[in-house]
C-alpha cells in the first residue's frame, strides 16, 4: 500500500463520496439497499435516481429505520443505513443490538459527524461514546475513516461483510493518506511511519495529527511511529504489541471519549509491554462551535500529542 | 383581543423575526426556516399567555415551554431576549465558541430554556414529565410543547402523546408546527403524516387545526382551557414566514444566506414594522 500522505487537504468531501459510492453501490448490486433518516441532503442521496426503489428515506426515526434495515437482512438484502453519529448509535442501540446483532442480521451503519466533526450542530449531534457502544456489541466490526480511498474501498467491503458494521465518517474534506484504490484489510493497521521511540496509534481525524505530530517530534529527535489502526474492533493486537516491545511507550490518538474507544481497546490488549498515554476527551459533553475550536478545547490537537509522548517517553524512563 | 394587545404582538412578532435574521446574519448561517415559522406563536406565549418572569428563571410554578424542535433555538432566543432574560447584544453570539446560545436550545446554557432538546422527538416526553410533575406538586402552571411536523416521526412522540392523553395531563399543550416540511422536502414525500388533527383526535386529545400563522387565533386556542382531554393545536404554519425570499427557497431548512441578503431582509422587516406603529 503507498502512502502519498503530504499534509495537504482533498479538495472532495467526505459527504459527495458518500452519496458517490452510495449510488453506485445501488446500481452495481441489486441486493443493497439504503435508509435514510431525513438526511439524505447531507450525504448528496437525495437526488438518486427515482426509478430506484431501493433508497427509502424513513423520516426521522432512527430506530424504526433499523429495525427495517435488520428485518430486510433476513430476506436477502444489504442494508446500508445512515444518519448522524449519535442517532446511527444512541439513538438505536437496542435495535442495532438485537434486532442486529443478536438476531444474526447484517447491516452497515454509516454514522456521519463523528465527535468534533460535528461542530456547529453542538452538544447533542457531538458523539464521543459511539465506538464504546459499538465495542460492547459482540461480534460489531468499527471503522473511523482516515480518507477518501479508505471510505471507498471500505463501503465496497463492508456491504458484504457479515454482522453489523459502524463507520465513522465525518462529513468534509480529510488529508488524503493513501494512494487512490488502495485495498484495506480489516482488523489490520497501517504502519505510516516507522520511529524507534514511540508508537502513536491514531484513527479517523486524528491520523493527520499525529503524523504532524511525528514531524515535530523527529525536529526534537524523538523518532515516533504512526500507526493508522483504524478498524477499532477487531483491533490488531498483533501490531499495537510488537509496537509496545518495540518503542515501550505507545499513545493514542482519537476523537472520541477516552473511556470505552481506541485507548481502551489498545489498553485492553496490553499487559505491561510498554507505558502508555492517551490524547483523547476527558470524560465530557460536547459543545458547540468550529471545529478548531473544538479540537483545541478538548485536546485534539498534534500539539496534545506531542507533549502527550514527551510525557510518556519520560515515565517509560526514556 | 384587545386592538392594542393585538397591535403589541404583532410588533412582537416581527421583533422574534428580526432576532432570528440578526442571529444568523452574525454566524453567517442557520436553521432559518423552522425558526421563523414559529415566531408568532412564541410571540403570543411569551407576550400574552405564559406565565413567566425573567427576573426568576427558575420559579417552579412558572409556565413553561419545551421548543422540543431544539434547532428553532433561534427563534427563542430572539423571544427570550426581548422579553428581558438577557440582553440583546447577546444574540449575536449565536453558535460562536463559548456562546451560551448553541445552535440547540440548551438548559444549562441559556437563561430561560426551560429544557435542553436537539435530538429529536425526546422533548415530547420531557414535556410530558415537566407537566405531570407540575400536576403531581399542585401547581396551577401549564407547559407549552412545540414539536415539528417532520420531528413527529420519531416514535417516542407517539408514546408521549398516549402517555398524555391515557394519564390526562391536560396542563400540557401540545403544538405541532405543521409547516409540511423536514430537512430533506417536503414531509408528505418523505414519510406522510396524513391528517395530524384526526390521529391526535385518535389519541384521546382535543386536536384541532388553526393558521399558525394568525397571532388571534393563536391567541385565542391558547386561551381554551383543557378539560379531561389534553388539548393538541396542530399550527398550520410556512416554512420561512415573514421573509419571501426565504419561504421560496425550497431547501430553506438550513441556509447561508449572505450579509446582504440578511440586510435586506433585516430593511424589509423594519419598513414593516414601523408602518404597524
Ligand atoms: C433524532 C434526530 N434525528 C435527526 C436530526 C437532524 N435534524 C435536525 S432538524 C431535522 C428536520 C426537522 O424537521 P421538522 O421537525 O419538521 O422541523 P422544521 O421543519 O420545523 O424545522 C433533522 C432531520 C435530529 N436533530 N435529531
Amino acid at each position: 500500500m503507498n502512502i502519498v500522505y503530504n499534509g495537504e487537504m482533498d479538495t472532495r468531501l467526505f459527504k459527495n463520496v458518500l452519496g458517490q459510492t452510495i449510488s453506485e453501490l445501488l446500481s452495481e448490486d441489486e441486493n443493497v439497499v439504503y435508509l435514510d433518516a431525513d438526511l439524505m441532503g447531507c450525504i448528496g442521496t437525495a437526488k438518486l435516481p427515482k426509478e430506484t426503489n431501493r433508497a427509502i428515506n424513513c423520516g426521522i426515526a432512527e430506530a424504526n429505520m433499523v429495525g427495517i434495515a435488520c428485518g430486510m437482512s433476513a430476506v436477502g438484502f444489504k442494508p446500508i443505513v445512515h444518519t448522524f453519529g449519535p442517532f446511527a448509535s444512541r439513538r438505536c442501540y437496542d435495535q442495532v443490538f438485537l434486532s442486529g446483532g443478536y438476531a444474526g442480521n447484517s447491516i452497515t451503519v454509516i454514522g456521519t459527524d463523528p465527535g468534533v466533526t460535528a461542530t456547529f450542530n453542538g452538544g447533542t449531534h457531538m458523539p464521543f461514546e459511539d465506538v464504546a457502544l459499538y465495542r460492547a456489541l459482540p461480534g460489531a466490526t468499527i471503522v473511523d475513516i482516515t480518507d477518501v480511498p479508505m471510505l471507498v474501498d471500505f463501503l465496497r467491503q463492508a456491504k458484504d461483510l457479515p454482522g453489523v458494521k459502524y463507520i465513522r465518517v465525518g462529513r468534509k474534506a480529510s488529508a488524503q493518506v493513501y494512494e487512490e484504490g488502495s485495498h484495506f484489510e480489516l482488523g489490520k493497521g497501517n504502519v505510516l511511519r516507522e520511529g524507534r521511540d514511540a508508537a502513536v496509534i491514531a484513527c479517523g481525524i486524528m491520523v493527520h495529527e499525529a503524523m504532524k505530530a511525528a514531524q515535530i517530534l523527529s525536529q526534537d529527535g524523538i523518532e515516533a511511529a504512526v500507526i493508522d489502526i483504524f478498524t477499532i474492533k477487531p483491533l490488531d493486537e498483533a501490531l499495537v504489541k510488537a509496537y509496545a516491545r518495540k518503542t515501550g511507550a505507545i499513545v493514542t490518538a482519537e476523537n472520541h471519549n477516552k473511556i470505552g474507544g481506541l485507548y481502551s481497546a489498545v489498553k485492553d490488549v496490553l499487559d505491561g509491554e510498554a507505558k502508555t498515554g492517551y490524547v483523547a476527551v476527558e470524560d465530557k459533553f460536547g459543545e458547540v462551535g468550529p471545529q478548531d475550536y473544538l479540537q483545541e478545547r478538548f485536546g485534539l490537537t498534534a500539539e496534545h500529542i506531542v507533549n502527550t509522548v514527551k510525557e510518556t517517553l519520560k515515565r517509560a524512563g526514556k | 383581543m384587545l386592538p392594542e394587545k393585538k397591535l403589541e404582538l404583532r410588533k412582537l412578532a416581527y421583533k422574534i423575526r428580526i432576532g432570528i435574521t440578526e442571529e444568523i446574519k452574525a454566524r453567517g448561517f442557520g436553521h432559518i426556516g423552522g425558526s421563523l415559522s414559529i415566531a408568532d406563536v412564541l410571540a403570543v406565549l411569551y407576550g400574552d399567555v405564559m406565565r413567566c418572569d425573567p427576573k426568576k428563571p427558575g420559579m417552579p410554578e412558572r409556565d413553561k415551554l419545551v421548543c422540543s424542535k431544539g434547532h428553532a433555538g433561534p427563534a427563542v432566543y430572539a423571544a427570550l431576549a426581548l422579553k428581558g432574560y438577557f440582553s440583546y447584544d447577546e444574540l449575536k453570539t449565536l453558535n460562536q465558541p463559548g456562546t451560551n446560545l448553541p445552535s440547540h436550545c440548551d438548559r444549562r446554557k441559556t437563561p430561560g430554556i426551560d429544557m435542553t432538546t436537539g435530538s429529536l422527538g425526546q422533548g415530547t416526553s420531557l414535556a410530558v414529565g415537566m407537566a405531570l410533575g407540575d400536576k403531581i406538586k399542585g401547581r396551577d402552571c401549564r407547559t407549552f410543547l412545540i414539536v415539528g411536523d417532520g420531528e413527529i416521526n420519531e416514535g417516542q412522540a407517539w408514546e408521549a402523546a398516549m402517555f398524555t392523553a391515557a394519564k390526562k395531563v391536560n396542563n400540557l399543550v401540545w403544538l405541532i408546527d405543521n409547516n409540511k416540511k423536514q430537512l430533506d422536502g417536503y414531509t408528505k414525500d418523505i414519510l406522510d403524516t396524513f391528517n395530524l388533527e384526526d390521529k391526535f383526535r385518535a389519541f384521546g386529545f382535543e386536536a384541532f387545526t388553526i393558521d399558525g400563522n394568525d397571532l388571534e387565533q393563536i391567541s385565542t386556542a391558547l386561551s381554551k382551557k383543557a378539560g379531561d382531554k389534553p388539548i393538541a393545536i396542530v399550527l398550520d404554519t410556512v416554512k420561512g414566514k415573514g421573509i419571501k425570499e426565504v419561504e421560496e427557497t425550497a431547501a430553506n431548512h438550513s441556509m447561508t444566506p449572505k450579509p446582504e441578503d440578511c440586510d435586506r431582509w433585516l430593511e424589509q422587516l423594519h419598513k414593516e414594522l414601523s408602518a404597524l406603529a
